[in-house]
């Protein structure tokens, strides 16, 4: 698959502080691309880069195969995590001008409005002033301001904050169906569910270094601890833990289920699942076997820590 | 549609639309029209006629004093030297009279000028204090004279009325009241410079800052430069100033005329002028008004009005510039009041080195090097102007301005660009410095 962007060692410093220190990502043509880290990691300053707000100190940025250069701006779509608009503006107005500014003709901007005006059933707001609407509302019209000009790739920082949970799902299938209709998504969050739901690619950025990128399936795998939840119901428990002590490393886990089993977490190690599964066949009924998959918010907890020094 | 011509537009409207431009539009005016004929109302009001005793000592200066009762209506003076000084003194303090002029005897006439003494509960007005002096002086002089013998009658026919013809070397006549014409026309086109700068220049910076605390201006920044933000916003601000200009300048001339109107149909049956003496009153005032008419005419207009043109442009854009980098720095109103005075200071300078030292001498040394400062200048050199300047100093000034204005713009939208994504804390100079570098 090709990359629709591609940052090559970008840097910036402000003044004595290092926001980005070479930080290179690929982020694959159609795909949903989680941007994570902690706060002041540097997400927002590679964003505002990506949209040329500002300008790197050093690195290059390809977009679509090309150098990034002013034109590029009317294939970006971004929702900034600040978000806001004039308050005293009319909302059909408001996309008219913002829509605009990204390249449409007055024409084009009403159309493509109207399309989205209506398939999220907000045509009654058209000559709305901003301070009439609560917050949810005006989130959804930047929403709508954010894609209407079909950008090829879209800058989602925090989309779901503001939301009500429903309209947090009316937000997400948008974001689903735009991926459907071939738009690159990059995706900047704390909320670890939404990517483990969302996200294909993801790239973790702490103290301005990334640390970790790649797609999830394979972040994942990276960070597999080769460690199995195992339920068992059996008479000899001391004859089960001495077994598989000799072999592996053992601890209690917790999990929900309906029998009144045994719970072990069970670190393989190089071994493989078949040969803990013997032992545990020997010994009694099992009832629950799934390797314990780290989740993103395990894998971005534990690089963090880890790189706390 | 170029991407600045839609900001401009955008701001214009904005503005124009703006519920407070449309109330001060249409009310300034009428306010300004109020205050003003309150003004002419209370000045046309008679003052309360003072009451001035006079003690006369000497016998000598009393009649004079008495003689301008039939002149001035403000002062009555009377005649008491029969009465006690004291008497009079206790007077004062139960406020019969408003002063008392005590002018004591003595035999030596120069004694006098310095031996007359005013007593009053209020310190006196200035004006009143010259006119005493001036009629006491008179009079000595008068009374010297004639000691001395000499034929007074002789000596003012000797006295001089000098009236010196003014005229160029470009062979152009000049009027001596002509010069009351060229302070006017360049006082007002440089206070007018003035007034648009801090008005529309302040609702430069506030639109920057409400874009600032609306948090658009990430999603305006992303489509556009900051730069084209910048130069839209003030563009957009200033059609919206003209606008409001022009139609103040239309309704105060509407108001102007229905007032003059007004007040002359008022006016001319209780003056009571004779015929005959009205005649030559408006004959001279004709033939004076036709004078300056064609005087006026001989002013540099065409490179007054060019030059009211360039400096007002450059000015504006210079100091709004400024006005668009302060309002990216700072958050709200308040935390700008800091930068501000060093932008209100140069306006305030210029007016008065304008007011005081043009009108003195407008080619002296301070008038000529304030007239090149870039930040004066906008005001110094239209003030200077209608007296003509030397074409050579003003190509230095308008290349001095627009240097600068560049080199202002570029700096502002360095301040702009990183100041515009900063929020939450009121920066400090060394930062806006380090801002520059980044």
């Amino acid at each position: 698959m090709s990359n629709l962007l591609e940052v090559h060692k970008v840097v910036k410093q402000y003044g004595d502080y290092v926001a980005l220190n070479e930080v290179s990502l690929n982020v694959p043509k159609g795909s949903i691309y989680g941007l994570l880290g902690p706060n002041g990691a540097g997400k927002t300053s590679l964003i505002r880069i990506i949209n040329q707000i500002t300008l790197p100190d050093s690195g290059e940025i390809i977009l679509d195969g090309e150098k990034l250069q002013p034109k590029h701006v009317q294939t970006i779509g971004y929702l900034p995590e600040e978000r806001g608009l004039y308050t005293s503006m009319k909302v059909g107005e408001q996309c008219l001008y913002l829509a605009q500014m990204k390249g449409l003709t007055k024409a084009e901007a009403k159309q493509q409005l109207e399309y989205w005006f209506d398939r999220l059933g907000i045509q009654g707001w058209w000559n709305k002033k901003i301070q009439e609407l609560s917050k949810g509302m005006a989130q959804k019209i930047q929403f709508v301001v954010c894609v209407l000009h079909k950008p090829k790739l879209l800058i989602f920082d925090e989309p779901f904050s503001g939301f009500d949970p429903v309209n947090a799902n009316v937000i997400k299938d948008e974001i689903l169906a735009l991926k459907e209709q071939g738009a690159t998504i990059i995706f900047s969050t704390h909320r670890m569910e939404s990517v483990e739901e969302l996200c294909d690619h993801i790239a973790l950025i702490h103290k301005s270094n990334k640390l970790i990128e790649g797609k999830l399936s394979d972040v994942k795998r990276q960070f597999r601890t080769n460690s199995f939840e195992v339920g068992i119901l059996t008479d000899n428990v001391e004859g089960l833990m001495y077994d598989i002590t000799q072999k592996f490393t053992v601890s209690p886990a917790s999990f929900k289920s309906l029998n009144d089993d045994l719970k072990l977490d069970i670190q393989i190690g190089n071994a493989t699942p078949n040969e803990l599964l013997n032992i545990l066949t020997q010994r009694g009924q099992v009832t629950h076997f799934v390797e314990k998959i780290p989740s993103v918010n395990d894998i971005f907890i534990q690089t963090v820590t880890e790189n706390k020094k | 549609m170029s991407i600045i011509s839609l900001i401009i537009k955008r701001e214009f409207i904005a503005k124009v639309r703006n519920k407070s431009f449309v109330v001060m539009t249409f009310l300034s005016p009428l306010l300004f029209v109020a205050i003003a004929g309150f003004i002419g109302y209370l000045s046309s009001m008679k003052a309360e006629t003072k009451q001035i005793a006079i003690h006369d000592e000497t016998g000598l200066f009393a009649s004079d004093f008495v003689k301008q009762n039939k002149k001035d209506g403000e002062f009555k003076y009377l005649n008491l030297s029969e009465i006690d000084v004291k008497a009079l003194k206790d007077s004062i303090t139960k406020e019969s009279f408003n002063g008392l002029i005590i002018i004591p005897k003595t035999n030596n006439l120069k004694d006098l000028e310095t031996k007359i003494e005013y007593v009053s509960n209020n310190s006196p007005s200035i004006i009143f204090i010259e006119k005493t002096q001036n009629i006491i002086g008179e009079k000595i002089t008068k009374l010297n004279l004639e000691k001395a013998k000499l034929d007074t009658l002789a000596i003012k026919k000797a006295q001089a009325d000098v009236s010196i013809h003014l005229a160029k070397t470009s062979g152009e006549e000049s009027l001596k009241g002509l010069n009351e014409i060229k302070i006017g026309i360049g006082g007002a086109f440089g206070y007018l410079i003035m007034m648009f700068i801090i008005i529309y220049g302040n609702m430069v910076m506030r639109s920057v800052i409400e874009e600032k605390t609306n948090r658009i201006i990430e999603i305006i920044i992303s489509s556009v430069k900051p730069f084209q933000l910048m130069i839209g916003k003030i563009v957009g601000t200033s059609l919206a100033g003209l606008l409001q200009f022009l139609i103040w300048a239309i309704i105060g001339l509407g108001l102007m005329f229905a007032a003059s109107a007004f007040f002359g149909v008022n006016v001319g049956p209780t003056a009571k002028i004779p015929p005959e003496l009205m005649h030559s009153a408006q004959q001279e005032f004709s033939g004076s008004a036709q004078m300056y008419i064609s005087e006026l005419w001989n002013l540099p207009i065409a490179s007054i009005l060019i030059g009211f043109v360039i400096y007002f442009i450059g000015g504006y854009f210079l100091y709004s510039s400024f006005y668009a980098a302060i309002g990216a720095a700072v958050d709200n109103q308040t935390d700008s009041q800091q930068f501000l005075l060093p932008i209100i200071m140069p306006l305030i300078l210029s007016v008065y080195i304008g007011f005081f030292t043009v009108v003195n001498d407008p080619h002296g040394t301070i008038a000529v090097v304030f007239s090149m400062i870039p930040l004066t200048s906008p005001i110094v050199m239209l003030m200077r102007l209608p007296f003509g300047v030397p074409w050579w100093q003003i190509a230095i000034s308008v290349s001095l301005l627009f240097a600068t204005f560049f080199l202002v713009v570029w700096f502002a939208a360095k301040i702009y660009r990183v100041g515009i994504l900063m929020y939450g804390k009121k920066p400090t100079w060394k930062e806006l410095y380090r801002w520059l570098k980044y």
